[in-house]
């Protein structure tokens, strides 16, 4: 469902729009960002099982334990 | 504008006489069908549905007082129609504030506004806010018509023993203690419950460290432009930073304000009136009312925790109401859920008490209504996670969501400041026949009956007013003979009698001639057919009485 295989149109420039929209925020700023970025975009996959997949694969990624399992059952 | 001619009573200063009953000097224990310990709105509600269906009910309450404080105010459109059943609706509605407009704001400034009614062609509004003490005093007045409902007030359950033929109950009275014996005993005893403790049960959940402040205040002009009646949440205002404010309009001036506190706030400091004014005058200030003039009439600091009993039911002992589940507050989930528990169980009982049913009726209460409890109880919890994050993270997101929501609509559907109380749709089994033929719509089988306007031969009418008290075959066009029957009421809509002018109901119930619903004494659908047949109508009858 979430498709994890390369999908973006032009990955430098969308990696440096990422970094530059957060010019010169500070930490808590930045933290707002994210938070915003993440609600925005969910809004726009909308599929629950899709972003249930995502947040699968983001938290195991973060705490380094495989993600196989866990995207499989969400 | 007429004058109102009739005085309200004040509830709150009611009385009720503490009598002597023949049971008290009885040699041996007398025997009652049904048991309902506690005079709330839930065991009111439940003893006068279990009493018009014929079933003789005696309720024991250990005060003799209605409720003390406004407590529950918001009733909503289900809970409405149940009163109505009831014979006490009109005076609720009546005596109660109507509203569906609610406001969120966000620090100093509006974010959006909503409204609960989905559409028109509704009887009851979606919510009316009415003070508990007049819920509670309508159903009392409402009972005590009932010459098969007995109400003991004073009388204490204090023990509770269930054999295989009946519960034992003994009853302390101001006259010492007695002894009674039960078919059935229904716990409407509220949270902390003491039949529940005295049968050594729990009810387990998640308590939420936070304190809230309630008060109500008299005020004496309009608070809202207009006079407008309107629930208004804050998340984080200037005048109250880092908590949320509700505030909501009660009948007489009344307005309750809820101020989150925090889990540190010193619980009798904050019950202190020179505590609260400040606070109430600060909101105030920050109002369209500025500084309008206002009375303390009642204040509570309150926790509260999403909790339930594992079963609802226990042999002969059945819980409902507080005793059974526990919400937060946040969407009106409480005093709603208990009186529709009270309603899914008073026909089964009332069928059960009266031989017309198996045993296993009772099973299906349970069933159903921790069913309900579970969403009640999910939806209460994620409305309190978004009201008061209670880690540095869910906070952040909390805020996000605020942030976009001035702007962007679609953030508004994350916002969650209670999401208000509707009725469940029960699961697919049980006691349902699943759907054979295609509909369009969301009154499926375990969904409870929409309402709709029609026009009777008296003029015009409800959808729901017209069901009957039992089950009902609602029939779109002309029906069969054989739809006409002892064991359901047929209500027949076509050209002439009972008439769809507007079209709602046809549209509600994606109806085409021929098309008949199923549905139970509580007004849940439990079946429909494009064209029935009498044996799989009779068949879906069966299943919903725990026949099959």
């Amino acid at each position: 469902m979430l498709n994890t295989e390369f999908n973006l149109e032009s990955a430098d420039d969308f990696y440096e729009a990422l970094i530059e929209a957060h010019r010169d925020l500070s930490a808590a700023q930045s933290h707002a960002l994210n938070a915003r970025l993440v609600l925005l975009l969910a809004n726009h996959v909308g599929s629950l099982p899709a972003l249930r997949e995502a947040l699968a694969v983001a938290r195991s990624n973060t705490l380094g334990t495989p993600s196989g399992a866990a995207a499989n059952s969400a | 504008m007429a004058a109102s001619s009739v005085v309200d009573r004040d509830f709150q200063a009611l009385e009720f006489a503490y009598r002597r009953s023949r049971d008290q000097q009885a040699s041996a224990p007398a025997f009652h069908d049904v048991v309902v310990v506690g005079a709330g709105p839930v065991g009111l509600a439940l003893a006068i549905d279990l009493a018009q269906r014929g079933v003789r009910v005696l309720v024991l309450d250990d005060d003799h007082r209605l409720s003390s404080g406004s407590r529950a105010i918001c009733f909503a459109k289900r809970t409405l129609e149940i009163f109505d059943r009831l014979g006490c609706g009109e005076r609720m509605v009546d005596k109660g504030v109507s509203w569906s407009v609610g406001k969120v704001f966000f620090k100093d400034s509006p974010l959006y506004r909503f409204d609960l009614t989905p559409d028109p062609g509704h009887c009851r509004p979606a919510f009316i806010n009415l003070q508990q003490y007049y819920v509670e005093g309508f159903l009392a007045e409402r009972a005590a018509e009932l010459e098969n409902l007995e109400i003991r007030w004073k009388n204490r359950v204090a023990g509770l023993r269930q054999t295989a033929a009946d519960v034992e109950l003994e009853v302390d009275t101001p006259d010492g203690r007695y002894r009674l014996r039960a078919g059935h005993v229904v716990a409407c005893d509220g949270s902390r419950s003491a039949v529940r403790t005295l049968m050594g049960l729990e009810s387990k959940g998640r308590v939420f460290q936070d304190r809230f402040l309630i008060a109500d205040i008299r005020t004496s002009a309009e608070l809202l432009p207009g006079g407008a009646t309107e629930r208004w949440f804050w998340f984080d205002p200037p005048f109250h930073p880092n908590q949320s404010v509700l505030l909501h309009r009660q009948p007489d001036n009344v307005w309750r304000v809820d101020f989150q506190l925090g889990w540190d706030a010193d619980p009798v400091e904050e019950k202190k009136p020179e505590n609260i004014v400040p606070r109430v005058r600060a909101l105030l200030a920050a109002s369209p009312a500025k500084d309008v003039d206002f009375t303390l009439e009642w204040a509570s600091v309150y926790t509260f925790a999403c909790m339930r009993m594992e079963r609802f039911r226990h042999g002969r002992v059945l819980f409902a109401g507080d005793s059974a589940h526990g919400v937060s507050p946040f969407g009106a989930r409480g005093a709603n859920s208990g009186v529709q528990d009270a309603e899914n169980l008073a026909w089964k009982l009332a069928l059960v008490v009266q031989s017309a049913a198996p045993d296993a009726l009772l099973d299906s209460y349970a069933d159903e209504r921790e069913f309900a409890a579970d969403e009640n109880i999910r939806c209460s919890t994620r409305s309190t996670d978004f009201i008061t994050p209670k880690s540095e993270i869910s906070r952040l997101f909390r805020d996000a969501v605020l942030g976009l929501a001035r702007e962007h609509a679609f953030a508004r559907r994350l916002v969650n400041s209670g999401r208000l109380s509707i009725a469940a749709t029960l699961p697919a089994a049980g006691l349902n026949t699943p759907d054979v033929d295609a509909f369009a719509g969301d009154l499926r089988p375990g969904a409870m009956a929409g309402d709709a306007p029609l026009i009777g031969p008296a003029g015009p009418t409800w959808l729901l007013r017209e069901l009957g008290p039992d089950f009902t075959l609602l029939w779109f066009g002309e029906a069969p003979g054989w739809a006409e029957s002892k064991a359901w009421r047929t209500v027949g809509i076509r050209r002439e009698g009972l008439r769809d002018a507007e079209g709602v109901a046809t549209q509600r119930y994606d109806a085409t001639p021929g098309t008949a619903y199923l549905i139970r004494p509580d007004h849940h659908i439990c079946a429909r057919w494009r064209a029935p047949d009498v044996e799989g109508v009779r068949a879906a009858l069966d299943t919903a009485m725990g026949r099959r």
